[in-house]
């Protein structure tokens, strides 16, 4: 067929629509790729890689989120060199960053039985920004997706508040001259928020219920719903503790929102709790 | 041996109208606006040239390839972000002689049909900016020529990265110089998404001289695989330390010792190693020095490649896992940090490096997940000249005491 790409992954010979990437033809054959900075909303960052793959014929490995797949490609998703590289990319994340809350991280660390203790030595420990009343960023988690940079920017909110600054070890994400979010450009939209693998960023209402040790994730339990605030409809998800809305996220595969809300709908959840105001219209 | 750089008796000062003449870019410059497009790529390539940046690549299919592009817009840009460590070739070709790799970036622009040109100059060559700013402003393919061309000369602020091709495009367009994915590579969507042709200063300076000849002339140095000449930046433990053009192909050792090149070694006089190709290059012992032939076919069973052309002499005095360890601090220094196993990869490499005892077999792996791994050429080689050190224990430290800590 000519609108298809014909490939052998692991040694399994595979057909798929021109414009797949390496990594979707390798879950097509039930071989998937662990990725870390990937996100399907989001254009593919590239950073981790932890998704390289060998591609016979290439000198380097190459990164399976971004890639596409070419006819006649050979493809080894478990090579040694491959497992090597992934190994090593877990085990330089782990020994720099905190990843006590980062899933995906903590899994790769886990799947490549990774030696963290190996690479001993500096880690990346800035002290928490807690300077907005919405979120609150500990960058001692960050593990430079980009993933927020992008929906800041281009992919979703096409605010550019925040870029990577610094460079080498020293690369860190930044809202200019290292301001203060409310000083920045930032129209607190939280969808960085909503895209951080690591919980980098993190709404406030959720970091201080954890520092209060009051977070119990099994306790919470969601509803959907549309958001009342304009007609575009965005679709939101409460996540409910205790009958109190924490937290509100909208659905990645949603057709209006790709999980991304604006800032009343993320964030402007106080007043449907609000026992003070029931009373009647306030005019 | 002297193509690119001007002869000794040249009298003419470099940026002047007879220069211009005298060095053949003006019949260079009509020959190729007579020949047409077509026949100026089917020369480059035919002449062999390949690019010499450091990665070799052929340059007329560069060209043929931007050339067939049904994009209206291209772009021609010089790299003269030139950075690598123990590097100076590119300065002194555009000091010496800076309308050859001008005279090379019209002839490109006009081979692929780019109206719009860029010169990328590394932002510490402040002498070479100003040099520049006056040949584009006196532009004498402007005159001799009815092709449109504009070219803007854009100053770089101190990353090495932005050397990096991708990077130096996106530092063009006013972004951070990070590598971008290849594919597609700029050929396909360069500057700004349009196809974009980038050459190091040294292979346009080879275009201008061939389109000054011709592709027998060309040929008629070096070796089949690679004809020419090239620049080589030598510096260190040697009597004249300096830029040399040789024939490709020439022994190493020839380039070290003989009297018309870096005159023989210096320091003590005893030869410890050679760094070859730049903070990213090959560490070659003194009898591989004396055995090497200087083209990247003839350099392969050495694992070492030209590189930048950067020859870096060590004497027997150098202890070389201390230059090992500087070569991890300029890439820890130097890394961008987009990706992982370059960010926090160089950081550790220079750790490991910085301890008493080395852990060979973790050294190796996480040099070979950085090759393997890394986005661009910078996290891919970074590990380079470590990994030639492991592979030579003659140059490891040689008290048994300091053996010890290879063990």
């Amino acid at each position: 067929m000519r609108d298809t790409v014909s490939l052998t992954i692991d040694g399994v010979p595979v057909s798929v629509p021109q414009g797949t990437t390496l990594r979707a033809a390798a879950e097509a054959v039930g071989h998937e790729v662990p990725t870390l900075c990937w996100h399907e909303n989001l254009a593919p960052a590239n950073a981790c890689r932890a998704c390289v793959v060998e591609v016979e014929g290439s000198r380097a490995l190459v990164a399976a989120c971004s890639r596409v797949a070419e006819p006649g490609m050979v493809v080894h998703t478990r090579s040694p060199r491959v497992e090597r590289a992934r190994r090593v990319v877990a085990e330089l994340l782990a020994s720099a960053v905190d990843i006590s809350l980062a899933p995906t991280v903590a899994a790769l660390v886990e799947e490549t039985q990774s030696e963290p203790e190996r690479w001993e030595g500096a880690r990346t420990a800035p002290p928490v920004r807690d300077d907005n009343g919405l979120y609150v960023r500990d960058y001692a988690k960050c593990i430079l997706c980009y993933r927020c940079v992008e929906a800041c920017g281009a992919e979703a909110q096409n605010t550019f508040a925040i870029s990577v600054a610094g460079r080498g070890f020293d690369a860190h994400i930044d809202a200019g001259w290292d301001r203060a979010m409310p000083e920045s450009d930032c129209v607190f939209c939280g969808n960085c928020v909503a895209v951080c693998p690591t919980g980098a960023l993190m709404d406030r209402t959720e970091w201080t219920l954890r520092q209060e040790g009051r977070w119990d994730e099994a306790a919470i339990h969601t509803t959907d719903t549309v958001c009342g605030y304009c007609g575009v409809g965005c679709a939101l998800t409460l996540h409910v503790l205790d009958n109190r809305i924490v937290k509100v996220t909208s659905p990645d595969d949603h057709p209006v929102t790709h999980g991304m809300l604006c800032v009343k709908g993320r964030y402007a959840y106080q007043y449907v709790q609000a026992e003070e105001s029931g009373d009647g219209p306030l005019v | 041996m002297r193509r690119l750089l001007p002869a000794d008796d040249t009298v003419s000062p470099p940026l002047s109208r007879e220069r211009w003449r005298d060095r053949g870019y003006h019949e260079a410059w009509e020959r190729a606006l007579t020949l047409g497009p077509q026949t100026v790529i089917e020369w480059v390539t035919a002449a062999g040239l390949t690019g010499r940046g450091g990665a070799a690549f052929p340059t007329g299919q560069k060209w043929a390839s931007v050339a067939q592009s049904a994009d209206p817009v291209k772009y021609v840009v010089m790299n003269a972000d030139e950075s690598e460590l123990g590097t100076f070739k590119d300065r002194a070709l555009l000091t010496r002689d800076p309308w050859g790799a001008l005279a090379g970036l019209a002839i490109a622009a006009f081979a692929v049909g780019a109206h719009e040109a860029y010169v990328y100059l590394r932002g510490e060559y402040a002498d070479v900016e100003r040099l520049l700013e006056e040949a584009l402003a006196l532009a004498p393919w402007a005159e001799a020529g009815s092709y449109p061309l504009a070219v803007r000369l854009i100053r770089g602020a101190g990353a090495y990265i932005a050397g990096e091709e991708t990077a130096l495009l996106n530092s063009i367009e006013g972004r951070r110089p990070e590598p971008r994915v290849k594919p597609p590579f700029p050929t396909a969507r360069g500057l700004w998404g349009h196809p974009t042709v980038i050459q190091n200063v040294e292979t346009l300076a080879n275009v201008a001289v061939l389109l000054a000849h011709d592709v027998a002339w060309f040929r008629a140095v070096g070796t089949e695989a690679a004809p020419g000449t090239k620049l080589m930046a030598v510096s260190g433990h040697v009597a004249r330390p300096g830029v040399y053009e040789i024939p490709m192909g020439l022994p190493l050792w020839t380039l070290l010792t003989a009297p018309e090149y870096a005159g023989g070694i210096g320091g003590s006089g005893r030869l410890r190693a050679v760094l070859l190709g730049g903070a990213a290059g090959t560490f070659l012992t003194a009898d591989e020095c004396r055995a090497a032939r200087l083209d990247n076919l003839a350099l392969q069973p050495f694992g070492a490649s030209l590189g930048s052309g950067a020859v870096m002499v060590f004497d027997d005095t150098v202890e070389i896992r201390q230059v090992v360890r500087q070569v991890a601090g300029f890439f820890a220094e130097e890394s961008c940090g987009q990706c992982v196993p370059c960010r926090i990869g160089t950081r550790r490499l220079l750790e490991q490096l910085s301890a008493s005892t080395l852990d060979i077999e973790r050294l190796r792996d996480l040099g070979g997940a950085m090759r393997d791994a890394s986005i661009c050429g910078l996290g891919q080689t970074a590990p380079q000249a470590l990994l030639s050190y492991l592979d030579r224990p003659s140059l490891w430290p040689r008290t048994s005491k300091e053996e010890e800590c290879h063990a």
